[in-house]
């Protein structure tokens, strides 16, 4: 298996393997949104469905045993996603050690500009995020087994709110630029289809961007209470 | 027209270098960027001073041997791309005050003034960037046929004039765009198939080791003289991934 | 001395075969025991190295430039002309030699020519094997158009830049031999000197552009692919650095230098705009198949262009030469334009100038036909003079572009140093008095990829064990004069700035020694150039130093060079009485004022031994042999 180790050494072996990461965790975030919708059909429901999830695959796996299977590959990913971003930027800082007095970008998007800074925030808010609607430590008044609950009284606290909007527009960013990132660093390209790859990426950057904050500001509008 | 002019000055390699800023005079609005740095360097060496050196030769945007950052960007045009030595002074405007630097690189050391050592480009080259055929081995020149299309898309590639204005913009400092128009260019055409899994791998193992890695930002694309898509760095990942999930052999027979 | 053209005997078509035969072979283990210097990596010096490399010996390959992708080779737009006869319209390697000596108004070798039309066709086999994008038809087969005064289509092109297509294409091979280690490539290098020892060329002086160091270099020959000297008059088409030191200096060193009056001025150029120009841009000739060319028919007519009406245009070219027409031949064209300017009816700001108008072909063929056509040369022309050539004709001038002089060499590329070969445009060799169109690619590449790497095992097999070092006193010698003249330079610390000079030596040739000659100009022109000399040697400011890297001195040093060049330019001007291709004498000329040659008294090459720098060069004539083809007026009426 050297060709493993051969493959991820190279810059774009670890552009791959960014991409494949990203779209692992980006389709985790998905179903995630789409299942934190349920929080707008009541209580029974979002609670249903957090059962749901712990009780998947039973009884061919035990309880919670696909939450766990998922965890771990949504660490791995998360792991040699951060591990390839630094590595990468450790290079590129290298290659240009001098910078330009003047500089202008032509092209470069700002949210292409901010993928490492908008990276470090988004994981800083998904260790908060664990541990306040997760775990609870990070929470005031948490109920195991009852998410809506934890959600709710968690968003009516507004600076918890705003930490939350905030840190999705950066994941908004973080997906514009990434989602379409993707397609190139996995060699996706194709003369028809490429206009539909910028139209995805800003497709779903601002529909799980839009679900997401739609969260806590629905609970301090007072929609969902 | 009248100008000032802040040019990177620098003795050699080694030399700590700044900014001087200069006045250009009467500058004809149809003169090129080079014209006007001429007119700068005459009026310098009457004055006794040295004359501000940068590279050049063809001055008709071909040979790739010009190229400065200009207020911020490679080779200066904020419209359509083109080589320092297309760019006109109709293009500022007077009392313009603007700003000359180097391409800036590790892998493109200094070498006095506005001039930087480019040969790692060639080094890429080198590195797999040809056909192997030696000269007197060639087929009848009609003997393969190549769609009109795929040929196009290749000259495309091809057009690629080495300046290293990707390089010098993309703020990774990264030679993908370069290299993935040599990829490319002979990727695409039947006779670069026998080596095209071999030629990738090489060609950028040997650029990683110089240069940056790619982050999409399409500021290379932006500044290229002959503007070549960042597709084609698609083309090269794609041909890179799929040359590392071959096997040796199979690489080695072409398949 | 004597001139030998060593053309092999027997008929025109098995020369060539004939002369690979008798070459004495290099025993394949031994090539990597020689060493060879190749100048130059364009199309001639790059396809050589790369070969030569291939075939095993050891090559050192120098350029100035900082890649040798970067010759000027690069810039050739038009095409490359090659028998392939693939449109079925009735061309030949026949053909294509009669068009290129006809082109050439007889005076280029015929066996030469004729070894150039054969092997045109191996070099688009080449090419495209190396990966060289022609444009192709739908059908995937290759395209070809018809260019520059012929009437077949027999050139092939890679849009507006097939020499950049076919530079890469020798690049790439030659990247490939470095990376094999069979050539050391030294950019940045400028040949300064030729080493020649017990008379055979034997090792060069460089200076090293990045550090200024002056070093010696020895090898077993030394190949010249160094390119044309069309710089001499200041503005031309060629690119800034182009120059004549390594041949000039070579010359110096013993080998004659050929019809140095034929120059090309090419008929479609963007006319200069102001004094600060620092070059002029040809616009393709591929123009001309489209474009036609007019200039109103009274004086000083002030009118836009859309302002006059058909009837008082002129469109000369077609009038004069009705069969021709637009397509008239790069000397005619030009020198026709010149007239009209000359009578008062040029147009634009500087009278300098004639329409080359798009108006009809657009109307007839559509907009998108031509930019599918042109379109990248109308844009270059709008950024260039923020026109647009889809509305206002455009207006073109001609300005120098080639040269067909240059070091002369016998049939085998040696010039009479022994072991010191020539190749591309920087040798006299295939092109007589005017190259035509999409000619000079096929020339740079047939030497450096099929002559030249063949021909030299002749000379290198009588060279064994005959090795040299660069420690010989010749090697001292040399480094001691171009030390010399660094000094020299640096130390006049005069007044005046190196391009001032080049300018006013430009201005010079241009006013007496460009598109037309007669001997009272050329005599004041010679004048006037060795005082400019004298001037430059006293006046000249070049600052900075030797040690380091110094673009002043580099240019400083190659314009010295044009100054002895330009001298002999006019000689050989005068010499020559008649009219020839590039070279128009006023006084002979015909009742319609065509060209008129004088083949009994001027049917030779001329070829001048340096004797020093106060002595006057001295004439050898190599008589012309017409076996196959018979010498007539050229007509394209
Ligand atoms: C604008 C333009 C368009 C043209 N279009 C066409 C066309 O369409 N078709 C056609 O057939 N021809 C065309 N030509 C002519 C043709 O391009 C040239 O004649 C030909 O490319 C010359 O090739 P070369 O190899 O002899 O020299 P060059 O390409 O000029 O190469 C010279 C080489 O020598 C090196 N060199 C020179 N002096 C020294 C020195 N002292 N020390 C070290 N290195 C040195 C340089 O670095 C360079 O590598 C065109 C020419 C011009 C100017
Ligand atoms: C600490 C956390 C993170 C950091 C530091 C980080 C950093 C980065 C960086 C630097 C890139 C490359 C950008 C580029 O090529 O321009 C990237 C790409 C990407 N990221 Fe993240 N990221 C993080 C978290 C996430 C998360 C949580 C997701 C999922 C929702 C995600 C999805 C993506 C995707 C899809 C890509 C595209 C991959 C590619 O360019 O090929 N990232 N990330
Ligand atoms: S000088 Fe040749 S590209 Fe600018």
């Amino acid at each position: 298996m050297t060709w493993v180790g051969n493959f991820y050494r190279s810059a774009i072996g670890k552009k791959a393997v960014m991409a494949v990461t990203g779209v692992i965790l980006f389709g985790w975030i998905f179903l995630h949104m789409v299942g934190n919708l349920k929080l707008y059909l009541g209580p029974e429901h979002l609670n249903e469905y957090a059962h749901w999830l712990q009780t998947l695959g039973s009884p061919a796996v035990p309880n919670k045993g696909m939450l766990w299977i998922s965890r771990i590959v949504l660490l791995v990913c998360v792991v040699f996603h951060i591990h390839s971003a630094v590595a990468l930027t450790i290079v590129n800082r290298k290659a240009r050690p001098v910078g330009y007095r003047d500089r202008d970008y032509l092209a470069a998007t700002y949210a292409a500009r901010t993928m490492r800074w908008g990276g470090v925030i988004i994981l800083l808010f998904v260790i908060y995020h664990l541990l306040h609607l997760t775990t609870g430590q990070a929470h005031r008044d948490f109920i195991e087994n009852d998410p809506y609950h934890n959600v709710v009284s968690g968003f009516q606290v507004w600076w918890v709110a705003a930490f939350y909007i905030i840190a999705n527009l950066a994941l908004g960013f973080h997906l514009f630029h990434g989602l379409w990132s993707m397609f190139n660093s996995l060699g996706l390209t194709h003369a028809r289809f490429n206009p539909w790859r910028r139209n995805f990426a800003t497709a779903f950057a601002i529909i799980i961007t839009a679900a997401n904050i739609s969260f806590p500001l629905a609970v301090l509008t007072g929609i969902v209470r | 027209m009248n100008l000032t002019i802040h040019v990177w000055r620098q003795k050699s390699r080694e030399a700590k270098g700044g900014f001087v800023a200069y006045k250009a005079e009467n500058i004809s609005p149809d003169a090129s960027f080079l014209e006007m740095l001429d007119v700068v360097n005459e009026s310098l060496i009457e004055k006794g001073e040295e004359s501000i050196h940068f590279e050049h030769d063809c001055r008709e945007g071909i040979c790739g041997s010009c190229g400065m950052m200009i207020n911020g960007v490679a080779h200066g045009s904020r419209g359509k791309a083109m080589a320092t030595c297309q760019l006109h002074m109709r293009h500022f405007k007077e009392g313009d005050e603007v700003w000359v630097e180097p391409w800036r690189a590790r892998a493109f050391p200094i070498i006095k003034d506005l001039i930087v050592d480019r040969s790692g480009l060639d080094t890429i080259i080198q590195a797999g960037g040809f056909i192997s055929v030696n000269t007197g081995s060639a087929p009848e020149a009609n003997m393969i046929p190549i769609p009109k299309p795929v040929q196009e898309l290749s000259m495309d590639a091809a057009a690629c004039i080495q300046c290293g204005a990707c390089v010098a913009q993309c703020p990774n400092g990264a030679a993908q765009l370069f290299t993935s128009a040599k990829v490319s260019h002979l990727g695409l055409l039947p006779q670069g198939q026998p080596e095209r899994y071999e030629r990738v791998v090489r060609m950028v193992e040997v650029m990683e080791e110089m240069f940056g890695s790619c982050t999409m930002f399409g500021e290379c694309e932006a500044v290229c003289p002959k503007a070549i898509s960042i597709d084609f760095i698609a083309r090269m990942n794609r041909d890179f991934i799929a040359a590392k999930f071959k096997s040796q052999k199979e690489i080695s027979v072409g398949v | 001395m004597e001139l030998n053209s060593k053309t092999p005997p027997g008929p025109l078509a098995n020369k060539w075969e004939k002369a690979k035969a008798s070459y004495k072979l290099v025993n394949p283990s031994n090539k990597r025991k020689y060493d060879i210097i190749v100048v130059g990596a364009g199309l001639a010096g790059g396809a050589a190295a790369a070969t030569l490399g291939e075939l095993g010996y050891n090559v050192k390959c120098f350029v100035y430039h900082d890649s040798p992708r970067r010759a000027h080779s690069i810039a050739a737009q038009g095409g490359i002309n090659a028998a392939k006869n693939y449109r079925n319209d009735g061309d030949s390697i026949y053909r294509l030699f009669y068009d290129t000596i006809k082109g050439g108004d007889y005076r280029a070798r015929e066996a030469n020519v004729y070894r150039l039309a054969e092997l045109s066709v191996d070099i688009i086999d080449q090419a495209v094997a190396q990966g060289v994008p022609f444009a192709r038809e739908y059908g995937g087969s290759l395209d070809n158009r018809s260019f520059g005064g012929v009437q077949v289509s027999r050139t092939f092109y890679a849009r507006g830049q097939t020499g950049q297509q076919l530079l890469l294409g020798a690049f790439q091979a030659l990247e490939r031999q470095i990376a094999l280690g069979s050539v050391k490539m030294y950019p940045r290098h400028e040949m300064l000197d030729l080493v020649v020892v017990d008379g055979h060329a034997k090792g060069i002086i460089t200076r090293n552009l990045a550090t200024g160091r002056v070093e010696s270099h020895a090898a077993d020959a030394v190949v010249l692919g160094t390119g044309g000297y069309a710089n001499v008059f200041y503005l031309s088409t060629n690119a800034k650095a182009s120059n004549t030191t390594a041949i000039w200096r070579a010359h110096r060193r013993g080998a004659t230098f050929a019809n140095p009056c034929y120059t090309q001025i090419h008929p479609t150029c963007i006319p200069q705009s102001g004094d600060f120009q620092s070059k002029l841009t040809l616009m393709s000739e591929s123009l001309r198949n489209d474009g036609r060319i007019w200039v109103p028919k009274s004086k000083g007519d002030t009118r836009g262009p859309k302002q006059i009406p058909e009837s008082e245009r002129d469109y000369f070219l077609e009038r004069k030469y009705p069969s021709f027409g637009n397509l008239a031949p790069r000397d005619i064209a030009s020198r026709a334009s010149k007239e009209v300017c000359d009578e008062g009816r040029g147009v634009g700001a500087s009278g300098r100038g004639v329409y080359l108008d798009f108006a009809d072909a657009i109307s007839r063929l559509g907009r998108p036909t031509i930019e599918e056509r042109y379109g990248n040369l109308f844009e270059m022309y709008h950024d260039i003079t923020a026109e647009d050539p889809y509305e206002i004709p455009m207006r073109i001038y001609p300005a120098p572009h080639y040269t067909m002089g240059g070091l002369w060499v016998d049939y085998n590329l040696m010039s009479n140093v022994p072991g010191l070969y020539v190749i591309g445009e920087a040798n006299f060799s295939d092109h007589g008095a005017n190259r035509l169109g999409a000619s000079a690619l096929m020339q740079g590449l047939a030497d450096g990829y099929f002559v030249l790497p063949v021909s030299i095992g002749d000379y290198l097999a009588g060279q064994f064990g005959k090795k040299v070092d660069a420690g010989r006193p010749e090697f001292a010698a040399a480094t001691a004069e171009v030390q010399d003249r660094v000094s020299r330079l640096l130390g006049a610390k005069g007044t005046r700035t190196v391009d001032s000079f080049h300018r006013e030596l430009g201005g010079i040739m241009w006013d007496y020694c460009g598109m037309e000659r007669d001997a009272e100009g050329l005599r004041k022109a010679r004048t006037m150039v060795r005082e400019l000399r004298e001037k430059y040697w006293r006046e000249v400011k070049v600052l900075g130093e030797g040690e380091e890297p110094n673009q002043s001195l580099e240019k400083a040093g190659r314009v010295a060079d044009f100054f002895e060049l330009a001298d002999l330019m006019c000689l050989d001007a005068l010499q020559r009485e008649e009219s020839a291709g590039g070279h128009f004498r006023t006084e002979y000329q015909t009742a319609d004022g065509e060209a008129q040659r004088d083949d009994d008294k001027f049917r030779y090459v001329a070829a001048w031994e340096f004797t020093g720098e106060k002595s006057e060069p001295r004439l050898h004539k190599e008589p012309l042999e017409y076996e196959e083809v018979k010498l007539a007026t050229r007509s394209y009426k």
